[in-house]
């Protein structure tokens, strides 16, 4: 009886008073050192629910990203920080590390866009968790997607390709890389080596990349059609069904998702909708299949 | 040996009746429990996370039963004068000492054994419902016969913070006993700086100082071995068998200093 007027009492106030949330949260502990220390041996587990944290920060910020004014749209600056204390208490977190590296290189809205930072962390991973490949293929891919230095990701290729336990295909990798570095064939086939990953995410991310690299043929398939018909017609589409049917193509456009394109007729580009669960489209290498 | 089993015995029943144990027992399953549901935010690391909140479990609740329960062994039976009753009967003060401590052992033991009986009904659990593909990203098998190893070194250090207890409880009241045997065993963990103070002071008599203390505190950090254990990296068999040695010998030198101390108090 007392339980059910406390759960309403509580349900009552909460739909009044919210408390106060501070749009930036503070880390007030950043030093990795000190994180050990006052863990007393259990350093995992704080690194868990730092991990958690950040998790949940990144996803939180992410989905406030989505949908929102460019003014409104949050900061990631605490991702980096999170992540250096979980890899601090933990230096064998592999998943940390790699996972970590892809938040912090994800362009702005849909990540701080720090490829720096994401160096970085796999810098340390390098230096704390036996210098795995993966660290090293990661840092080569950071150069290759998000910086477009061919030469510095075939690089770091290599230098994975000579560790321990390294897979066959990454030493090909390489010279492709160095060889046709800014084709998006060659960066469908990279993102195709990490479809075979053990690490879920990874996968997923894979598959997110490779949907959108299709994306972006559709859209270069789409924008000499769309210019021929402004040029034919001296105006813009009034519908995606006008194209479709002025064009010849037998459906209305989509992205790889199935989600309709989103045409802005200022400009008169063609891109994925913002609701599309590939938008924002990176600034991927290369230009069209060939 | 018949009267150290008598007393370690009582020892045993007494903490059974107290249901602390058992309280510590249920929560750590049930803490456990609650990880699978942490685990379903922690973007696929959820072995990982149980793994480690179980060892967290089973450690942290250990030492609650190992301090608490020990902090009160000999100052207990002082306050309610039932010290009187048994050092009446023929039975040695080291003998009584001894076996408050086999008693605790054999307690803790027991608990230790239900949480890893529980640990692993959880990690099998989660073996069975994960698929192949998400096994494939686990650093280590889920049934991991290596957390042995780190349970193992988890109950070897709680023995040494029930002799610390015990050690105390034979001269301090209880809540001077459990600052103490916290604060040594927060200094166990902090151990590792002493023996490197050279680079952060100058003076010669500090750093010996601080290399004595190094030496005579006890070193708890290498019995913590439960990062290893859930990423799946060897444990150098070696190192953990020197690690068992230490703490037998530490243990010893506090229970003959327990024991030196309670023959010499008067109860008058």
């Amino acid at each position: 009886m007392l339980m059910a007027a406390s759960i309403t009492v509580q349900a009552v106030r909460d739909r009044q008073w919210s408390p106060f949330v501070p749009p930036d949260p503070t880390l007030w502990l950043q030093s990795g050192a000190l994180a050990r220390r006052m863990a007393l041996g259990f350093d995992n587990v704080v690194a868990d629910a730092y991990w958690m944290r950040a998790v949940v920060y990144y996803g939180g910020r992410l989905r406030a990203s989505r949908g929102a004014e460019t003014s409104d749209r949050p900061s990631f600056e605490l991702l980096y920080p999170l992540l250096d204390l979980v890899t601090s208490l933990d230096p064998h977190f592999k998943v940390a590390y790699r996972f970590g590296a892809i938040f912090l290189a994800e362009g702005y809205p849909a990540g701080p866009g720090r490829p720096d930072q994401a160096e970085l962390l796999l810098r340390r991973g390098i230096e704390r968790d036996f210098g795995r490949w993966e660290y090293f293929h990661d840092i080569g891919f950071i150069h290759y997607w998000w910086r477009h230095d061919y030469r510095t990701a075939a690089d770091w290729f290599l230098k994975g390709a000579a560790q321990p336990g390294a897979p066959e295909w990454l030493k090909p990798l390489a010279a492709t890389t160095l060889a046709s570095g800014g084709d998006r064939n060659t960066s469908r086939q990279l993102w195709t080596q990490l479809l075979n990953s053990d690490v879920e995410y990874l996968k997923s991310q894979a598959e997110l990349r490779l949907q959108q690299l299709d994306t972006m043929d559709r859209i270069a398939e789409l924008t000499p059609l769309l210019q021929r018909f402004i040029e034919r017609e001296k105006r813009t589409p009034r519908s995606w069904e006008e194209f479709a049917a002025a064009e010849g193509l037998r459906t209305v456009p989509t992205d790889a998702t199935g989600m309709r394109f989103y045409f802005d007729p200022k400009v008169g580009r063609i891109d994925v909708s913002p609701k599309s669960r590939l938008w924002p489209l990176p600034p991927a290498p290369g230009n069209s299949r060939p | 040996m018949r009267i150290l089993g008598l007393i370690a015995g009582a020892v045993f029943r007494e903490s059974v009746r107290d249901r602390v144990p058992y309280a510590m027992v249920v929560f750590a399953v049930l803490l456990m429990a609650a990880s699978y549901l942490i685990a379903q935010m922690t973007a696929g690391q959820d072995m990982k996370i149980i793994k480690d909140l179980g060892l967290a479990a089973l450690s942290l609740f250990g030492l609650f039963i190992a301090i608490f329960i020990g902090i009160g062994l000999v100052s207990k039976e002082v306050e309610k004068k039932s010290v009187f009753g048994i050092l009446s009967k023929p039975i040695s003060r080291t003998q009584f000492i001894l076996g408050k401590y086999a008693g605790l052992v054999m307690t803790l033991a027991v608990n230790l054994g239900v949480m890893t009986i529980a640990y692993y009904a959880v990690l099998f659990y989660m073996e069975a419902v994960s698929t192949p593909a998400q096994q494939a990203g686990w650093p280590a098998p889920a049934v991991d016969p290596r957390l042995l190893i780190a349970i193992g070194l988890i109950f070897a250090e709680l023995m040494l913070v029930v002799a610390l207890a015990l050690f105390f409880s034979t001269f301090a009241g209880p809540l001077m006993a459990a600052l103490m045997t916290i604060g040594l065993w927060v200094a166990g963990h902090f151990n590792a700086d002493l023996r490197n103070f050279e680079t952060v002071v100058d003076s010669a008599p500090v750093v010996a100082l601080a290399r004595a203390l190094y030496y005579v505190l006890p070193n708890l950090a290498p019995f913590d071995v439960k990062a290893a254990a859930v990423h799946g990296m060897p444990i150098e068999m070696g190192a953990v068998g020197l690690t068992l040695l230490y703490a037998t010998v530490y243990t010893a030198i506090l229970l003959t200093a327990a024991a030196a101390i309670f023959r010499r108090r008067d109860f008058k």
